[in-house]
């Protein structure tokens, strides 16, 4: 077939008149992901430069932002759940992503056994539900059941156990290792699909020149997945953001003890909808709302625009 | 091979590696399980043994039947698990054909567009989507759930399954074309059956957020005829903190049937991921 032939073929549906088809493709999703996503997201946006003035909704411009900066109480409860946000997301990176590396380049070691059982079994915590995982480890580690100090005296490490979720300087270190333990199944089997499909001839090559084993992880294999890590990354800014979940369970809306395990996930739930002896505050909630929306597009923007520009990927 | 000798060695500590991994992540598990069937007695005096006649005991299941419509939720759950992921990967599909197959104008726009839910959780705009369902009279019914979670789906599913269908081969499409299908015969007949493996990985990947979400169950449909099994386990277990049969057992019931799932999908899920839906 020539050229213009199969040029020919290729545009017929680009010429057609009026393509309704693409329309009726594109308009369910459109329309609910519009409806249910965007337009509360920005109806959300607009509402944190509203609040109740004399018992009438009305534009107040950006009083929100300075009473949630400049309030002593608010601005301190802000701040403390952002810190503890930032402490928590730096876990994650530190412990979370290179375990799961760790564990993905040692799963794709080529016809090693079990590597299919360790993989399912690995993933298992990832599809428990913050509900069970948070109660689960609560037992766990709980000095009434004692099966934590149990496990620490079989290596000899008794003496170092301490109801680590009570204590306020232990309460975030503890919670932040319960997320990982749940969620190191994600960056491990992203990580291994993105091992997978590294081609032989590049790792036979190396061979070749005598690089195996550790130096060809090192210096074959993590610049090839670099992409993958990066990725990784984001999901992992992202997603702390969205870990209420496990807090709400494991420590309350409060975040206790002492607002230790507070994060800005459930500040803007307590915010909203109040909690105890606080009234919700639609606007406030709106509020933080935005600023965690601010600080998400400054994360992925710094990534997109900064770092993965800078990164080398490599076409096969 | 140069290594011959040092491979066995570093093999068994792979082994050795993976393995102590593997404990820790079934042994909270495991011992929830385990528990469950235990009498109240044995589950403290010997948390780690297996239960034997002697201290196997219903008990825990016993309460949690008789004190929670835990059959309701579980229905709750199914229903709005099934219909969002029926939606997502319905809608999902189409809207990725048409963006991977169709050249139009803002077709890059669109895909941008219908991308950012990626980046931006969907719970940011819970205050307005309250809002919403109030309006509508949504709020305590399953529908709220099911629109909700189907919004928060598509955007990863458009983006895995337009990935991969792009792969699908023109020349089947074009061939299709000249017997004379239609486009919507082209996507139901030709297309959908080829992309199974990226549908089943997105049916996963969807279904775990979905099955196991707190906070839109905790304040769309907080009902009692609405509960899911994830806010149903939640307020069961905080009234009854002190019996640890009836939470252990209601633990091990809302996690069976994520692990049946699982069991199920496993397959499907691996060769979805590592042929390269997810890159």
């Amino acid at each position: 077939m020539s050229a213009a032939e199969t040029d020919d073929i290729d545009n017929v549906p680009v010429r057609r008149p009026a393509r309704w088809h693409i329309a009726v493709f594109l308009a369910p999703a459109f329309l609910v992901y519009t409806a249910v996503m965007i337009l509360p997201l920005i109806e959300t946006l607009r509402l944190s430069f509203f609040n109740v003035v004399a018992g009438q909704m009305q534009f107040v411009g950006l009083s929100n932002f300075q009473t949630l900066f400049g309030d002593p109480r608010l601005s301190a409860d802000f701040f403390n759940a952002l810190w503890n946000n930032v402490i928590f997301f730096i876990i994650h990176m530190l412990v979370q992503n290179p375990i799961g590396v760790a564990l993905a380049a040692m799963l794709s070691i080529p016809k090693l056994r079990f590597a299919a059982f360790y993989r399912s079994a690995i993933f298992v915590p990832t599809l428990l539900s913050f509900v069970i995982v948070g109660f689960i480890w609560k037992l766990i580690l709980s000095p009434i059941w004692g099966i934590a100090p149990w496990l620490m005296d079989l290596v000899g490490m008794k003496w170092a156990f301490a109801p680590w979720l009570g204590k306020p300087e232990t309460a975030l270190i503890t919670v932040s290792l319960i997320s990982v333990w749940q969620y190191v199944g994600i960056p491990m089997m992203l990580i291994y699909a993105a091992l997978l499909n590294i081609p032989d001839e590049v790792l036979e090559a190396a061979e070749c020149d005598g690089i195996t084993g550790w130096s060809q992880f090192w210096k074959i294999k993590l610049p090839l997945i670099l992409p993958s890590i990066g990725i990784i990354s984001v999901l992992t800014f992202v997603g702390n953001f969205n870990a209420f979940d496990l807090i709400y369970t494991v420590q309350g809306a409060l975040g206790g003890p002492n607002g230790a395990t507070d994060i800005l996930g459930t500040l803007l739930y307590r915010t909203f909808f109040g909690f105890q002896n606080q009234m919700g505050d639609r606007s406030m909630g709106a509020t933080i709302a935005t600023v965690m929306f601010l600080i998400i597009l400054a994360g992925v923007s710094l990534y997109l625009f900064v770092i993965q520009r800078r990164m080398r990927r490599y076409q096969f | 091979m140069s290594n011959a000798r040092t491979a066995p060695v570093r093999t068994a500590l792979i082994h050795l590696a993976l393995l102590s991994y593997t404990v820790i992540a079934l042994f909270p598990v495991f011992l929830t399980v385990v528990n469950s069937f235990k009498s109240r007695a044995a589950i403290f005096r010997e948390p780690m043994a297996v239960p034997s006649p002697a201290t196997f005991s219903l008990i825990g299941y016993e309460t949690v039947l008789k004190q929670g419509d835990f059959l309701g939720y579980f229905q709750n759950s199914m229903i709005v698990t099934i219909a969002s992921i029926a939606l997502v990967l319905l809608f999902g599909a189409m809207a990725a054909f048409a963006l991977s197959e169709y050249r139009f104008r803002g077709n890059l726009l669109m895909g941008l567009y219908l991308a950012l839910g990626i980046m931006i959780p969907i719970r940011l705009g819970t205050v307005a989507i309250l809002q919403g369902m109030v309006a509508t009279g949504l709020v305590n019914t399953r529908t709220a759930l099911v629109l909700v979670y189907t919004a928060q789906g598509l955007p990863l599913a458009i983006f895995i399954l337009s990935e991969f269908m792009r792969t699908v081969s023109d020349d089947l499409k074009n061939a299709g074309r000249i017997d004379g299908l239609s486009e919507y015969s082209i996507f139901f007949r030709l297309v959908l059956p080829l992309v199974r493996p990226a549908m089943a990985t997105v049916a996963v990947f969807t279904m775990i957020p979905i099955w196991n979400d707190l906070w839109f169950p905790l304040i769309l449909a907080p009902g009692e005829a609405t509960k899911t099994v994830t806010l149903g386990a939640q307020m069961f277990i905080g009234q009854y903190v002190t019996n640890w049969n009836a939470v252990l057992a209601a633990l091990s019931l809302a996690i069976m049937p994520v692990m049946i799932l699982y069991v199920i999908f496993s397959r499907q899920l691996i060769r979805g991921i590592t042929a390269g839906a997810v890159k």
